[in-house]
């Protein structure tokens, strides 16, 4: 379209312009969706609560959990749950990714060794570490060491499974010229099979992370005298839900936290992607 | 080009074996190949001359028949691949990719860093040394298997069709490149490729293969003097001839194999 003088009437660059805003307006609120939904759900809740919606013996609003929050952290109570339930989830990981990542990678490497290990893999999986916790507190007594070793058990599990995947998915090609350049099986190990099996890898580690909160929880409300999973249950059976709710949501703050840690790491540790 | 034989293919067959079929990707294939020389085996696909090349490369054994690399000194490794694509390693930059030989041989570090240097700078991608191949073009990323290859010093270069991916103005640069960087250490090349122009390009001599099972059918050798340039070598009579001679061969392989 031309007007009188000839012009064209839509100048490309300002056309172009015009779509380039509404492309940020739309990446813009994209983002803002993200942090508008948990503020929605909680001030419903807030609102569903004060109004009686919600039972308040059930569903304390969220500001009174929030001031709950506050005097448990002030009495210092708190702080104590955290840091052993902390120290056991650290422990614990720890415990189940080393191993998880050691035996992955020779599983991944050596078929005999894969043939001989997947078995066994496959047929302790299934079982949910936490149904074997009675046994484990009979091995290593009620202490932090029988969480960590439950932790390690749940987590050991997707981070072998994932490692070895990702030694089974390096390009052929890449092998091909680890050989041909005649690399000794240390330096294979080493520089192909552990970065090459990395990405997928940490995706078995992610997930082993969220299991390892999963468990920690279960663990601790099943069999323990102090952590975060000790405090929702107790608070729950003497029917304190604000103090309950603190816990739940302690988790699932730390659940969030070690995700982006994760994510972050991922990005320092996997720089060719 | 001296007239001592470099490498030596005697007789030689791989069958792939599989229950009930076993397909013979090539029988009865003898060579040689003089130190120097820049060899082309050119065929249509499945005339095994992937498996061929990967046989001298370490990578399968042979069925029957044997071959011998001739080495000059114990320093040097025995051949160094310039593999398709994707041989470089993602998880290394450009600078390790190119050292890679050089660091699974131990060397020590400053002979290691001052060779990779010299190739680096020789295929252009000093400035891109700390960069993970990812970020690069395809172009680049077969820079870096040359350079890697070279670097490595081997007594023979094996050339799995290195710029098959490249699209035609970036592969004309490249072997004109490796033309260059070749005639700076005149070492013993076998290159595989299917594009007839590449061989007559490159080469000294053309070898011509035929497919199901894989024999060599005919030799060529290309007359051309060096230094070439891909100019010279497209207005030359001689190889608008020689170019219809081979596509004849290729063209009745072909035809055969699809009867």
């Amino acid at each position: 379209m031309r007007d009188e003088k000839g012009n064209g009437l839509f100048d490309p660059y300002e056309t172009e312009q015009q779509e380039w805003k509404k492309q940020q307006v739309k990446e813009r609120s994209k983002q803002l969706l993200t942090i508008i939904s948990p503020i929605l759900i909680l001030l419903i809740w807030e609102i569903c609560s004060r109004t009686g919606i919600l039972d308040i013996r059930f569903f304390p609003p969220p500001s009174a959990i929030v001031s709950t929050f506050f005097e448990l952290a002030t009495n210092g109570l708190l702080w104590t749950h955290v840091s052993v339930s902390l120290y056991r989830i650290a422990a614990g990981f720890l415990l189940g990714v080393i191993p998880g990542i050691v035996i992955g990678l020779l599983m991944g490497l050596y078929a005999p060794i894969r043939h001989f290990i997947s078995p066994i893999v496959m047929a302790l999986m299934p079982i949910p570490t936490l149904a074997l916790l009675p046994i484990i507190i009979i091995f290593f007594g009620i202490g932090d060491f029988s969480k960590i070793v439950t932790i390690a058990g749940s987590v050991f599990f997707p981070v072998v499974i994932n490692t070895v995947a990702g030694v089974l998915n390096i390009e052929k090609v890449h092998l091909d010229v680890a050989k041909n350049y005649g690399a000794s099986p240390k330096d294979f190990f080493f520089k192909i099979a552990f970065p090459g099996a990395l990405p997928v890898m940490l995706e078995g580690i992610q997930m082993g992370q969220a299991i390892a909160l999963l468990t920690i929880v279960a663990a601790e409300m099943m069999g323990a005298t102090s952590g975060i999973g000790y405090l929702i249950w107790t608070s729950y059976k003497a029917f304190m839900l604000k103090e309950m709710f603190v816990g739940l949501i302690l988790i699932s703050f730390f659940g969030f936290l070690f995700s982006l840690l994760l994510r972050g790491l991922q990005k320092k540790i996997v720089p060719w992607r | 080009m001296s007239n001592e034989v470099k490498i030596s293919i005697e007789d030689l067959t791989k069958v792939f074996y599989k229950k009930n079929n076993s397909v013979t990707a090539f029988k009865n294939v003898s060579l040689e190949v003089k130190e120097g020389e820049f060899v082309c085996l050119v065929g249509p696909s499945g005339c095994g001359k992937t498996t061929l090349l990967r046989i001298l490369a370490g990578l399968e054994h042979p069925s029957s028949g044997q071959f011998s690399i001739s080495a000059d000194s114990d320093f040097r490794p025995l051949q160094s691949m310039v593999f398709q694509e994707k041989g470089v390693i993602p998880w290394l930059t450009v600078e390790e990719n190119v050292a890679f030989g050089l660091n699974m041989r131990h060397l020590p570090k400053e002979f290691i860093r001052k060779q990779t240097d010299i190739y680096l700078k020789k295929v252009g991608l000093r400035n891109f040394s700390k960069l993970y191949p990812n970020e690069l073009s395809g172009g680049m990323k077969q820079r870096i298997s040359i350079a890697r290859a070279f670097a490595n010093d081997p007594e023979i270069l094996l050339m799995d069709e290195p710029f098959a991916a490249l699209d035609e103005q970036n592969k004309f640069i490249l072997q004109e490149e490796l033309l260059s960087i070749w005639s700076e250490t005149k070492k013993t090349v076998l290159f595989i490729t299917h594009s007839i122009d590449e061989a007559l390009l490159l080469s000294d001599r053309i070898v011509l293969m035929s497919a199901h099972p894989g024999k060599i059918v005919h030799e060529i050798k290309v007359p051309i003097p060096r230094p070439r340039t891909m100019e010279q070598v497209r207005a030359n009579a001689e190889m608008a001839e020689q170019f219809i001679t081979i596509w004849n061969h290729l063209q009745q392989e072909v035809q055969r194999s699809r009867g």
